[in-house]
């Protein structure tokens, strides 16, 4: 019925596609290191993360395909991240109130 | 045709050789996180030492960098939409361009790590061992994670050039291309891994 879509091939993505979103990285860059210049005391570590997370986000679902995927690849990040937090918490309830 | 031949054809798997690859993608994952865990706790215990440590980097080269990169990104993921659409001329140069890109980034590794060198900051060097412990680490830190990066971009070269070859040999054609979706997966990740590195160096004020 609603199965249409054909998993194992990717249909093109536009070319277009890939360079606004080129463009948008590049201009999160300039967002990036306007910030880094202001200081924003403890912000800025965060905002430079967070900033990052973005970029990252938009190369995971457009440059790498995830988001054109079956969503098994996607379960696959999400778990991958999620240990990568979850080790990141427990490393630091470890330092953080010495 | 050798049976061989056909029994690639029968059995080839696109998913499962993507899904291969992410796999791959998540032990760089680990070898990078661990670093990334490294950084936060020694930055975590020592944060004016990694300020002022951190002022020796030069920003303008890393953001020169970062633009190196996230457009050599962008030409991998054009060079696969063009064979994509059959066009494997446009590919080989998409390809081509990305190579170039990744020789033009460790170009600028390279004097930027030189100036450094001249400097007198190096692992071991009596200057940076007479410093203050939080800016060794920052310097040994900064050594061994953007080494480990370029690293991977020589690699990467590699892989890309690779690929370009079986390209133009029509290996990798329109039908048939998730070899050059693997390098590709590759080569982004290498960019996602900058794109947190980048930040975490240059942009400590």
């Amino acid at each position: 019925m609603d199965s249409h879509e054909t998993h194992s091939e990717h249909k093109p993505q536009g070319y277009g596609t890939y360079l606004i979103v080129w463009l948008g990285l590049l201009a999160l860059t300039a967002l990036t290191v306007t910030v880094a210049g202001i200081n924003f005391g403890g912000l800025t570590v965060t905002t430079a993360l967070l900033v990052a997370s973005v970029k990252s986000y938009l190369v995971l679902k457009i440059f790498m395909h995830l988001g054109a995927e079956q969503k098994v690849f996607r379960i696959f990040v999400i778990v991958a991240l999620f240990f990568v937090i979850v080790s990141f918490v427990l490393l630091f309830s470890d330092y953080s109130f010495i | 045709m050798t049976s061989q031949d056909q029994a690639v054809h029968v059995h080839r798997d696109d998913v499962g050789a993507r899904m291969g690859m992410w796999l791959f993608l998540f032990t760089e994952l680990l070898l990078f996180g661990g670093m990334f865990f490294l950084y936060s706790v020694y930055r975590f215990m020592n944060q004016d030492q990694f300020h002022i440590a951190a002022k020796e980097l030069n920003t303008l080269v890393g953001t020169f960098n970062t633009i190196i990169l996230l457009t050599s990104s962008l030409t991998m993921a054009l060079a696969i939409g063009a064979i994509q659409r059959n066009n494997k001329s446009l590919s080989v140069f998409f390809q081509a361009i990305t190579i170039l890109l990744a020789f033009g980034f460790l170009v600028n590794k390279y004097f930027e790590w030189s100036v450094k060198f001249h400097h007198g900051i190096y692992p071991g060097s009596e200057i940076l061992t007479a410093k203050p412990k939080g800016e060794i680490l920052f310097f040994g830190l900064y050594y061994v994670m953007t080494g480990l990066h370029g690293l991977h971009v020589v690699i990467g070269i590699f892989l890309i050039g690779f690929m370009t070859r079986l390209t133009m040999k029509n290996v990798i054609n329109q039908n048939s291309y998730v070899k050059l979706e693997a390098a590709g997966l590759y080569w982004h990740l290498v960019d996602i891994i900058w794109i947190f590195l980048f930040p975490l160096f240059y942009l400590i004020t």
